[in-house]
Protein backbone atom coordinates (compact mmCIF):
# COMPACT_ATOMS: atom_id res chain seq x y z
CA UNK A 1 0.00 0.00 0.00
CA UNK A 2 1.87 3.34 -0.99
CA UNK A 3 -0.76 5.01 1.64
CA UNK A 4 -1.26 3.11 4.88
CA UNK A 5 -4.07 4.20 7.09
CA UNK A 6 -2.95 6.38 9.58
CA UNK A 7 -4.33 6.17 13.25
CA UNK A 8 -7.44 8.56 13.56
CA UNK A 9 -6.37 9.69 17.20
CA UNK A 10 -2.67 9.83 16.45
CA UNK A 11 -1.71 9.50 13.49
CA UNK A 12 0.34 6.06 13.79
CA UNK A 13 -0.17 3.58 11.43
CA UNK A 14 -3.48 2.33 11.73
CA UNK A 15 -4.19 -1.94 12.62
CA UNK A 16 -7.10 -1.63 13.71
CA UNK A 17 -10.25 -1.12 11.14
CA UNK A 18 -13.27 -0.89 12.96
CA UNK A 19 -16.74 -0.76 11.16
CA UNK A 20 -19.93 -0.47 12.66
CA UNK A 21 -23.19 -0.13 11.70
CA UNK A 22 -25.07 1.86 14.56
CA UNK A 23 -28.59 2.90 13.58
CA UNK A 24 -28.37 2.36 10.17
CA UNK A 25 -25.08 4.33 9.78
CA UNK A 26 -21.83 3.21 8.81
CA UNK A 27 -19.22 4.33 11.36
CA UNK A 28 -15.64 3.83 10.30
CA UNK A 29 -12.92 4.36 12.26
CA UNK A 30 -9.43 3.47 11.93
CA UNK A 31 -7.06 3.13 14.75
CA UNK A 32 -3.16 2.17 15.45
CA UNK A 33 -2.88 -0.93 17.99
CA UNK A 34 -2.30 1.37 21.21
CA UNK A 35 -4.94 3.73 20.84
CA UNK A 36 -7.08 0.53 20.18
CA UNK A 37 -6.04 -0.84 23.15
CA UNK A 38 -6.10 2.66 25.46
CA UNK A 39 -9.87 3.42 23.94
CA UNK A 40 -11.17 -0.70 25.08
CA UNK A 41 -12.07 -1.08 21.18
CA UNK A 42 -10.79 -5.01 21.90
CA UNK A 43 -12.60 -5.14 25.22
CA UNK A 44 -15.47 -7.14 24.88
CA UNK A 45 -17.15 -5.33 27.95
CA UNK A 46 -17.70 -2.56 25.82
CA UNK A 47 -16.18 1.12 24.97
CA UNK A 48 -18.06 4.27 23.60
CA UNK A 49 -18.29 4.48 20.12
CA UNK A 50 -19.37 8.25 20.09
CA UNK A 51 -16.98 9.17 22.44
CA UNK A 52 -14.44 7.87 20.13
CA UNK A 53 -16.15 8.98 16.67
CA UNK A 54 -16.89 12.33 18.34
CA UNK A 55 -13.16 12.39 19.17
CA UNK A 56 -11.59 11.44 15.36
CA UNK A 57 -14.41 13.71 13.64
CA UNK A 58 -12.95 16.49 16.14
CA UNK A 59 -9.26 15.97 14.84
CA UNK A 60 -10.54 15.62 11.00
CA UNK A 61 -11.94 18.95 11.37
CA UNK A 62 -9.91 22.15 9.93
CA UNK A 63 -8.88 24.76 12.52
CA UNK A 64 -11.09 26.97 12.06
CA UNK A 65 -10.93 29.36 15.13
CA UNK A 66 -13.67 29.79 16.88
CA UNK A 67 -14.92 31.70 19.77
CA UNK A 68 -17.74 31.89 22.59
CA UNK A 69 -18.38 35.57 23.40
CA UNK A 70 -20.37 34.29 26.52
CA UNK A 71 -17.51 32.33 28.23
CA UNK A 72 -14.25 32.60 25.86
CA UNK A 73 -14.30 28.98 25.37
CA UNK A 74 -12.70 28.91 21.82
CA UNK A 75 -12.96 25.77 19.49
CA UNK A 76 -8.85 24.53 19.97
CA UNK A 77 -10.25 24.11 23.87
CA UNK A 78 -13.14 21.97 22.41
CA UNK A 79 -10.60 19.81 20.62
CA UNK A 80 -8.60 20.00 23.08
CA UNK A 81 -11.59 18.71 25.67
CA UNK A 82 -14.49 17.56 23.40
CA UNK A 83 -16.75 19.00 26.30
CA UNK A 84 -18.00 22.97 25.52
CA UNK A 85 -18.02 25.85 28.06
CA UNK A 86 -21.24 26.89 28.38
CA UNK A 87 -24.60 26.63 26.53
CA UNK A 88 -24.37 29.63 24.62
CA UNK A 89 -21.58 27.59 22.90
CA UNK A 90 -23.72 25.44 20.56
CA UNK A 91 -24.60 28.99 19.20
CA UNK A 92 -21.36 30.04 18.52
CA UNK A 93 -20.03 26.78 17.21
CA UNK A 94 -22.74 25.52 15.67
CA UNK A 95 -21.24 25.53 11.83
CA UNK A 96 -18.67 23.40 13.73
CA UNK A 97 -20.81 21.01 16.24
CA UNK A 98 -23.58 20.83 13.07
CA UNK A 99 -22.41 18.61 11.28
CA UNK A 100 -21.39 16.07 13.39
CA UNK A 101 -25.00 15.51 15.50
CA UNK A 102 -26.48 13.56 12.84
CA UNK A 103 -23.15 10.85 12.42
CA UNK A 104 -23.43 10.91 16.77
CA UNK A 105 -27.29 10.82 17.45
CA UNK A 106 -30.52 9.21 15.74
CA UNK A 107 -31.42 12.74 14.54
CA UNK A 108 -30.46 16.00 15.09
CA UNK A 109 -34.00 17.83 16.55
CA UNK A 110 -34.87 17.28 19.85
CA UNK A 111 -38.12 15.10 20.47
CA UNK A 112 -38.80 14.71 24.03
CA UNK A 113 -39.40 16.31 27.45
CA UNK A 114 -39.21 20.27 27.52
CA UNK A 115 -38.41 22.28 30.54
CA UNK A 116 -42.24 23.90 30.85
CA UNK A 117 -41.91 26.02 33.58
CA UNK A 118 -38.79 27.58 32.66
CA UNK A 119 -39.51 28.25 29.12
CA UNK A 120 -43.05 29.90 30.81
CA UNK A 121 -40.87 31.84 32.95
CA UNK A 122 -38.55 32.74 29.77
CA UNK A 123 -41.64 34.16 27.74
CA UNK A 124 -43.24 36.29 30.59
CA UNK A 125 -40.18 37.75 31.18
CA UNK A 126 -39.66 38.69 27.99
CA UNK A 127 -42.91 40.02 27.55
CA UNK A 128 -42.46 42.16 30.41
CA UNK A 129 -39.09 43.46 28.92
CA UNK A 130 -41.01 44.44 25.62
CA UNK A 131 -43.70 46.14 27.39
CA UNK A 132 -41.78 48.40 29.58
CA UNK A 133 -40.03 49.28 26.31
CA UNK A 134 -43.30 50.05 25.07
CA UNK A 135 -44.17 51.81 27.99
CA UNK A 136 -41.14 54.33 27.95
CA UNK A 137 -42.18 54.83 24.22
CA UNK A 138 -45.33 55.89 24.91
CA UNK A 139 -44.79 58.02 27.44
CA UNK A 140 -42.04 60.07 25.38
CA UNK A 141 -44.77 60.38 22.38
CA UNK A 142 -47.45 61.65 24.98
CA UNK A 143 -49.46 58.64 24.32
CA UNK A 144 -51.23 58.31 27.41
CA UNK A 145 -54.22 56.53 27.19
CA UNK A 146 -51.29 53.65 25.40
CA UNK A 147 -49.57 54.18 28.16
CA UNK A 148 -51.85 53.07 30.74
CA UNK A 149 -52.75 50.10 28.75
CA UNK A 150 -49.26 49.23 28.98
CA UNK A 151 -49.13 49.96 32.65
CA UNK A 152 -52.20 47.56 33.38
CA UNK A 153 -50.20 44.69 31.20
CA UNK A 154 -47.15 45.24 33.40
CA UNK A 155 -49.07 44.90 36.80
CA UNK A 156 -50.60 41.73 34.98
CA UNK A 157 -47.87 40.48 33.91
CA UNK A 158 -46.22 40.87 37.41
CA UNK A 159 -48.84 39.58 39.11
CA UNK A 160 -48.66 36.45 37.62
CA UNK A 161 -44.79 36.17 38.29
CA UNK A 162 -45.60 36.63 41.51
CA UNK A 163 -48.25 33.75 41.99
CA UNK A 164 -45.87 31.30 41.16
CA UNK A 165 -42.73 31.13 42.88
CA UNK A 166 -39.96 32.30 40.53
CA UNK A 167 -35.73 32.80 41.69
CA UNK B 1 -29.22 12.17 57.34
CA UNK B 2 -25.42 11.81 58.07
CA UNK B 3 -23.00 10.45 55.84
CA UNK B 4 -22.59 7.57 58.08
CA UNK B 5 -26.28 7.11 58.94
CA UNK B 6 -26.54 6.71 54.94
CA UNK B 7 -23.79 4.16 54.66
CA UNK B 8 -25.46 1.99 57.87
CA UNK B 9 -28.51 1.90 56.12
CA UNK B 10 -29.19 -0.61 53.55
CA UNK B 11 -29.64 0.98 50.17
CA UNK B 12 -31.99 0.44 47.57
CA UNK B 13 -29.24 -2.32 46.07
CA UNK B 14 -28.01 -4.14 48.93
CA UNK B 15 -32.26 -4.74 50.12
CA UNK B 16 -33.09 -6.06 46.95
CA UNK B 17 -35.26 -9.42 48.42
CA UNK B 18 -36.55 -11.02 45.01
CA UNK B 19 -37.26 -9.74 41.87
CA UNK B 20 -39.58 -10.78 39.02
CA UNK B 21 -36.35 -10.90 37.02
CA UNK B 22 -33.18 -12.49 38.48
CA UNK B 23 -31.44 -11.51 35.27
CA UNK B 24 -31.34 -7.46 35.74
CA UNK B 25 -30.04 -6.54 39.03
CA UNK B 26 -30.34 -3.23 38.81
CA UNK B 27 -31.94 -0.34 36.49
CA UNK B 28 -30.81 3.45 36.59
CA UNK B 29 -31.57 6.54 34.57
CA UNK B 30 -29.44 9.76 35.06
CA UNK B 31 -30.69 12.94 33.29
CA UNK B 32 -28.23 15.89 32.95
CA UNK B 33 -29.12 19.58 33.46
CA UNK B 34 -27.45 22.66 33.22
CA UNK B 35 -28.21 26.35 34.47
CA UNK B 36 -29.21 28.97 31.81
CA UNK B 37 -26.40 31.47 31.74
CA UNK B 38 -23.60 29.76 33.54
CA UNK B 39 -20.54 28.06 32.51
CA UNK B 40 -20.34 24.38 32.60
CA UNK B 41 -18.50 23.03 35.40
CA UNK B 42 -15.32 22.07 33.58
CA UNK B 43 -15.01 25.78 32.45
CA UNK B 44 -16.55 27.59 35.14
CA UNK B 45 -14.08 29.45 37.79
CA UNK B 46 -13.96 28.22 40.98
CA UNK B 47 -15.89 30.87 42.47
CA UNK B 48 -18.76 30.78 39.94
CA UNK B 49 -18.66 27.17 40.71
CA UNK B 50 -18.94 27.48 44.28
CA UNK B 51 -21.63 29.85 43.62
CA UNK B 52 -23.49 27.28 41.15
CA UNK B 53 -22.98 24.81 43.94
CA UNK B 54 -24.86 26.38 46.44
CA UNK B 55 -27.62 27.85 44.26
CA UNK B 56 -28.29 24.13 43.29
CA UNK B 57 -28.12 22.36 46.53
CA UNK B 58 -30.59 25.09 47.89
CA UNK B 59 -33.00 24.15 45.00
CA UNK B 60 -32.39 20.08 45.21
CA UNK B 61 -32.79 20.17 48.79
CA UNK B 62 -35.71 21.84 48.83
CA UNK B 63 -37.82 18.91 46.90
CA UNK B 64 -40.11 17.27 48.48
CA UNK B 65 -38.33 14.10 47.08
CA UNK B 66 -34.83 15.23 49.09
CA UNK B 67 -36.89 15.70 52.33
CA UNK B 68 -34.49 14.19 55.38
CA UNK B 69 -31.90 13.31 52.70
CA UNK B 70 -28.07 13.70 52.50
CA UNK B 71 -26.75 17.15 51.73
CA UNK B 72 -23.00 17.47 50.96
CA UNK B 73 -19.83 19.38 49.50
CA UNK B 74 -17.60 16.52 47.78
CA UNK B 75 -15.27 18.22 49.88
CA UNK B 76 -16.98 17.28 52.93
CA UNK B 77 -16.36 13.54 52.45
CA UNK B 78 -13.52 11.11 53.27
CA UNK B 79 -12.13 9.05 50.61
CA UNK B 80 -13.51 5.89 51.64
CA UNK B 81 -17.00 7.10 51.95
CA UNK B 82 -16.52 8.91 48.45
CA UNK B 83 -15.70 5.00 47.54
CA UNK B 84 -18.54 3.83 49.28
CA UNK B 85 -21.19 5.80 47.65
CA UNK B 86 -19.25 5.09 44.19
CA UNK B 87 -19.85 1.24 45.47
CA UNK B 88 -23.00 1.89 45.68
CA UNK B 89 -23.55 3.67 42.36
CA UNK B 90 -24.78 6.67 44.12
CA UNK B 91 -21.77 8.52 42.65
CA UNK B 92 -19.65 8.53 40.03
CA UNK B 93 -15.81 8.10 39.97
CA UNK B 94 -15.29 11.43 38.30
CA UNK B 95 -17.51 13.36 40.80
CA UNK B 96 -15.71 11.69 43.66
CA UNK B 97 -12.50 12.77 42.13
CA UNK B 98 -14.12 16.05 41.41
CA UNK B 99 -12.28 19.75 42.67
CA UNK B 100 -13.32 21.88 44.75
CA UNK B 101 -17.01 23.43 44.24
CA UNK B 102 -19.08 19.81 43.79
CA UNK B 103 -21.78 17.83 45.75
CA UNK B 104 -23.91 15.58 45.92
CA UNK B 105 -27.44 14.75 47.73
CA UNK B 106 -28.78 11.72 48.19
CA UNK B 107 -32.38 10.72 49.37
CA UNK B 108 -33.04 9.16 52.44
CA UNK B 109 -34.04 5.70 50.46
CA UNK B 110 -31.19 5.98 48.45
CA UNK B 111 -32.76 5.83 45.34
CA UNK B 112 -32.50 9.33 44.17
CA UNK B 113 -29.23 10.97 43.88
CA UNK B 114 -27.95 14.12 42.41
CA UNK B 115 -24.60 15.11 41.70
CA UNK B 116 -23.83 18.59 41.52
CA UNK B 117 -20.83 20.06 39.05
CA UNK B 118 -19.71 16.71 37.88
CA UNK B 119 -19.94 17.41 33.82
CA UNK B 120 -23.04 19.11 33.81
CA UNK B 121 -24.42 21.35 36.78
CA UNK B 122 -26.89 18.68 37.79
CA UNK B 123 -27.10 14.88 37.14
CA UNK B 124 -30.11 13.46 38.67
CA UNK B 125 -30.08 10.09 38.92
CA UNK B 126 -33.03 7.31 40.01
CA UNK B 127 -31.50 3.61 40.91
CA UNK B 128 -34.30 0.71 41.23
CA UNK B 129 -33.53 -2.65 42.12
CA UNK B 130 -34.71 -5.40 39.33
CA UNK B 131 -35.90 -4.55 36.05
CA UNK B 132 -37.95 -1.23 36.59
CA UNK B 133 -37.15 1.36 34.07
CA UNK B 134 -40.73 2.53 33.65
CA UNK B 135 -40.93 3.38 37.42
CA UNK B 136 -37.58 4.81 37.28
CA UNK B 137 -38.36 7.00 34.46
CA UNK B 138 -41.82 8.24 36.29
CA UNK B 139 -39.69 8.99 39.33
CA UNK B 140 -36.76 10.56 37.67
CA UNK B 141 -39.18 13.00 35.19
CA UNK B 142 -41.39 14.11 38.69
CA UNK B 143 -37.67 15.10 40.14
CA UNK B 144 -36.68 16.95 37.17
CA UNK B 145 -39.92 18.81 36.98
CA UNK B 146 -39.77 19.49 40.28
CA UNK B 147 -36.44 21.22 39.82
CA UNK B 148 -37.90 22.98 37.27
CA UNK B 149 -40.22 25.04 39.79
CA UNK B 150 -36.92 26.71 40.70
CA UNK B 151 -33.93 26.41 38.36
CA UNK B 152 -33.85 27.53 34.76
CA UNK B 153 -32.36 25.19 32.53
CA UNK B 154 -30.33 25.65 29.69
CA UNK B 155 -31.98 24.31 27.08
CA UNK B 156 -32.50 24.68 23.01
CA UNK B 157 -36.24 23.67 21.36
CA UNK B 158 -34.13 22.82 18.20
CA UNK B 159 -31.24 20.56 20.32
CA UNK B 160 -33.24 20.06 23.61
CA UNK B 161 -31.13 19.86 26.75
CA UNK B 162 -28.08 21.60 26.62
CA UNK B 163 -25.30 19.46 28.24
CA UNK B 164 -21.08 19.88 28.23
CA UNK B 165 -20.72 17.20 25.64
CA UNK B 166 -22.48 17.07 22.44
CA UNK B 167 -22.99 13.11 22.84
CA UNK B 168 -25.22 13.87 25.29
CA UNK B 169 -27.44 16.66 24.01
CA UNK B 170 -31.60 16.29 23.43
CA UNK B 171 -33.39 14.24 25.57
CA UNK B 172 -29.71 13.85 27.79
CA UNK B 173 -30.81 10.85 29.49
CA UNK B 174 -29.58 7.67 30.18
CA UNK B 175 -31.09 4.61 30.77
CA UNK B 176 -29.46 2.06 31.72
CA UNK B 177 -29.64 -1.59 32.98
CA UNK B 178 -26.90 -4.00 35.18
CA UNK B 179 -27.76 -7.51 34.15
CA UNK B 180 -25.83 -10.93 35.02
CA UNK B 181 -25.11 -12.85 32.29
CA UNK B 182 -22.86 -15.34 33.32
CA UNK B 183 -24.39 -18.37 30.82
CA UNK B 184 -23.12 -15.60 27.74
CA UNK B 185 -19.67 -15.10 29.57
CA UNK B 186 -18.87 -19.12 29.60
CA UNK B 187 -19.86 -19.89 26.61
CA UNK B 188 -18.19 -17.22 24.64
CA UNK B 189 -21.10 -15.17 23.45
CA UNK B 190 -20.74 -12.08 25.24
CA UNK B 191 -18.62 -10.51 22.42
CA UNK B 192 -21.25 -11.11 20.21
CA UNK B 193 -23.74 -9.91 22.03
CA UNK B 194 -21.41 -6.47 22.44
CA UNK B 195 -21.60 -6.57 18.90
CA UNK B 196 -25.14 -7.24 17.95
CA UNK B 197 -26.47 -4.63 21.36
CA UNK B 198 -24.15 -1.90 19.91
CA UNK B 199 -25.73 -2.34 16.28
CA UNK B 200 -28.84 -1.36 17.82
CA UNK B 201 -27.18 2.01 19.20
CA UNK B 202 -27.25 0.70 22.71
CA UNK B 203 -23.98 0.56 24.72
CA UNK B 204 -22.53 -2.36 26.98
CA UNK B 205 -20.09 -1.77 29.86
CA UNK B 206 -18.59 -2.99 32.54
CA UNK B 207 -20.32 -3.04 36.63
CA UNK B 208 -18.85 0.45 36.88
CA UNK B 209 -19.42 2.28 33.90
CA UNK B 210 -17.07 3.02 31.29
CA UNK B 211 -13.81 1.01 31.15
CA UNK B 212 -14.37 -0.79 34.09
CA UNK B 213 -14.22 -4.53 34.17
CA UNK B 214 -17.03 -7.03 34.24
CA UNK B 215 -16.20 -9.16 37.00
CA UNK B 216 -18.77 -11.16 38.49
CA UNK B 217 -20.54 -11.15 34.37
CA UNK B 218 -22.43 -8.50 35.54
CA UNK B 219 -22.58 -5.60 32.70
CA UNK B 220 -24.43 -2.25 31.98
CA UNK B 221 -26.46 -2.16 28.83
CA UNK B 222 -27.72 1.66 28.06
CA UNK B 223 -28.96 3.98 25.10
CA UNK B 224 -25.87 5.15 23.26
CA UNK B 225 -27.60 8.01 21.76
CA UNK B 226 -29.92 11.21 23.28
CA UNK B 227 -31.09 13.34 20.14
CA UNK B 228 -33.95 12.63 18.47
CA UNK B 229 -35.98 10.41 20.54
CA UNK B 230 -38.26 11.11 22.90
CA UNK B 231 -37.48 9.57 26.68
CA UNK B 232 -40.36 7.22 26.01
CA UNK B 233 -39.42 5.65 22.72
CA UNK B 234 -35.26 5.30 24.13
CA UNK B 235 -36.94 3.26 26.91
CA UNK B 236 -39.14 1.49 24.69
CA UNK B 237 -36.20 0.65 22.50
CA UNK B 238 -34.23 -0.48 25.52
CA UNK B 239 -36.61 -2.31 26.87
CA UNK B 240 -36.80 -4.73 23.62
CA UNK B 241 -33.04 -4.71 23.29
CA UNK B 242 -33.27 -6.58 27.07
CA UNK B 243 -35.80 -8.48 26.94
CA UNK B 244 -33.89 -9.95 24.08
CA UNK B 245 -30.64 -10.16 26.04
CA UNK B 246 -32.51 -11.63 28.75
CA UNK B 247 -33.87 -14.51 26.50
CA UNK B 248 -30.24 -15.35 25.05
CA UNK B 249 -29.07 -15.78 28.58
CA UNK B 250 -31.77 -17.90 29.53
CA UNK B 251 -30.94 -20.18 26.28
CA UNK B 252 -27.21 -20.18 26.67
CA UNK B 253 -28.64 -21.47 30.14
CA UNK B 254 -30.51 -24.42 29.42
CA UNK B 255 -27.80 -25.04 26.52
CA UNK B 256 -25.49 -25.20 29.23
CA UNK B 257 -27.30 -27.79 31.49
CA UNK B 258 -28.43 -29.71 28.32
CA UNK B 259 -24.19 -29.53 27.04
CA UNK B 260 -22.96 -30.62 30.59
CA UNK B 261 -24.61 -29.82 33.74
CA UNK B 262 -22.23 -31.49 35.86
CA UNK B 263 -19.87 -28.77 34.77
CA UNK B 264 -22.16 -26.05 36.15
CA UNK B 265 -23.05 -28.02 38.93
CA UNK B 266 -19.18 -28.22 40.11
CA UNK B 267 -18.16 -24.51 39.29
CA UNK B 268 -21.73 -23.78 41.17
CA UNK B 269 -20.40 -26.02 44.42
CA UNK B 270 -16.38 -25.17 44.43
CA UNK B 271 -17.50 -21.48 44.36
CA UNK B 272 -19.79 -22.67 47.42
CA UNK B 273 -17.03 -24.00 48.97
CA UNK B 274 -14.61 -21.51 48.51
CA UNK B 275 -16.78 -18.63 49.91
CA UNK B 276 -16.89 -21.27 52.99
CA UNK B 277 -13.61 -21.88 53.40
CA UNK B 278 -11.55 -19.11 52.33
CA UNK B 279 -8.77 -17.18 53.81
CA UNK B 280 -7.80 -14.64 51.30
CA UNK B 281 -10.62 -13.17 48.46
CA UNK B 282 -9.79 -10.60 46.43
CA UNK B 283 -13.21 -8.41 45.07
CA UNK B 284 -12.68 -9.51 41.40
CA UNK B 285 -12.66 -13.12 42.41
CA UNK B 286 -15.78 -13.09 45.44
CA UNK B 287 -17.65 -11.55 42.14
CA UNK B 288 -16.75 -14.02 40.12
CA UNK B 289 -17.93 -16.74 43.16
CA UNK B 290 -21.22 -14.85 44.11
CA UNK B 291 -22.02 -14.74 40.64
CA UNK B 292 -22.20 -18.27 40.42
CA UNK B 293 -23.92 -18.75 43.82
CA UNK B 294 -26.06 -16.23 42.07
CA UNK B 295 -26.86 -18.59 39.04
CA UNK B 296 -27.00 -21.53 41.65
CA UNK B 297 -30.31 -19.54 42.95
CA UNK B 298 -31.69 -19.30 39.54
CA UNK B 299 -31.10 -23.14 39.05
CA UNK B 300 -32.97 -23.49 42.29
CA UNK B 301 -29.97 -25.03 44.05
CA UNK B 302 -29.97 -22.54 46.72
CA UNK B 303 -33.81 -20.60 48.03
CA UNK B 304 -34.73 -17.88 46.56
CA UNK B 305 -34.00 -15.72 49.82
CA UNK B 306 -30.35 -16.13 49.14
CA UNK B 307 -29.98 -13.92 45.87
CA UNK B 308 -30.92 -11.19 48.65
CA UNK B 309 -28.13 -11.64 50.16
CA UNK B 310 -25.55 -12.63 47.66
CA UNK B 311 -27.15 -9.00 45.74
CA UNK B 312 -26.07 -7.08 49.04
CA UNK B 313 -22.66 -8.80 49.00
CA UNK B 314 -21.73 -7.82 45.54
CA UNK B 315 -22.24 -4.58 46.41
CA UNK B 316 -20.58 -5.00 49.97
CA UNK B 317 -17.42 -7.14 49.05
CA UNK B 318 -16.04 -4.22 47.19
CA UNK B 319 -13.18 -3.00 48.72
CA UNK B 320 -14.45 0.47 49.84
CA UNK B 321 -17.27 -1.29 52.55
CA UNK B 322 -14.82 -3.86 53.44
CA UNK B 323 -12.63 -0.93 54.88
CA UNK B 324 -15.67 0.73 56.38
CA UNK B 325 -16.36 -2.79 57.81
CA UNK B 326 -13.16 -2.78 59.65
CA UNK B 327 -13.23 0.72 61.14
CA UNK B 328 -10.11 1.59 58.95
CA UNK B 329 -8.06 1.47 55.96
CA UNK B 330 -6.65 -1.38 54.71
CA UNK B 331 -4.20 -2.22 52.29
CA UNK B 332 -5.07 -4.91 49.58
CA UNK B 333 -3.85 -7.97 51.10
CA UNK B 334 -5.00 -7.23 54.24
CA UNK B 335 -8.46 -6.40 52.30
CA UNK B 336 -8.40 -9.61 50.98
CA UNK B 337 -8.48 -10.86 54.01
CA UNK B 338 -10.87 -9.30 56.20
CA UNK B 339 -13.12 -9.89 52.83
CA UNK B 340 -12.68 -13.88 53.54
CA UNK B 341 -13.43 -13.21 56.75
CA UNK B 342 -16.77 -11.46 55.96
CA UNK B 343 -17.60 -14.28 53.38
CA UNK B 344 -17.34 -17.12 55.51
CA UNK B 345 -19.19 -15.75 58.15
CA UNK B 346 -22.08 -15.00 55.68
CA UNK B 347 -21.98 -18.37 54.11
CA UNK B 348 -21.49 -20.35 56.76
CA UNK B 349 -25.03 -19.57 57.69
CA UNK B 350 -25.90 -21.50 54.53
CA UNK B 351 -26.72 -25.10 53.13
CA UNK B 352 -25.13 -26.71 50.59
CA UNK B 353 -26.57 -26.16 47.04
CA UNK B 354 -29.18 -29.17 46.58
CA UNK B 355 -29.19 -29.76 42.24
CA UNK B 356 -31.23 -32.64 42.45
CA UNK B 357 -34.30 -30.18 41.54
CA UNK B 358 -33.25 -30.47 37.85
CA UNK B 359 -33.39 -34.30 38.00
CA UNK B 360 -30.27 -35.23 37.11
CA UNK B 361 -26.70 -33.89 39.31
Amino acid sequence: MANPLKCDLCSKPATVHLTQIVNNKVHKVDLCEACAQAKGVTDPSGFSLSDLLLKTSLNAEPAANLRCEQCGFTSADFKKHGRFGCAACYDYFKGLIEPMLDNMHKGSTHVGKVPRRALERKSLYDRLTRLETDLDTAIKAERYEDAARFRDEIHQVKQTFEQKPVR
Amino acid sequence: MTISALIDSHSELTDTATSKCAIVLMTRIRLARNLAGQPFPGWAKPAQRTAILESCREAVAATPQMKRGLNLAVGELSDLEKQILVERHLISRELSGAKAGAGIVISKEQTLSVMINEEDHLRIQTLRAGFQLKKAWNAINELDTALEENLDFAFSPTIGYLTACPTNLGTAMRASAMMHLPALVISSQMEKVVRAVNQLGMVVRGLFGEGSDASGSIFQISNQTTLGESEEDIIKRLTTVLNSIIEHERNAREKLLEADAGKLHDKIGRAFGILQNSHLLTSSEAMNLLSLIRLGIDFGAFPDAVRATVDRLLIEAQPGHIQHLSKHDLEAGARDFARAIKLRAEFAKLSAPNFTINGKN
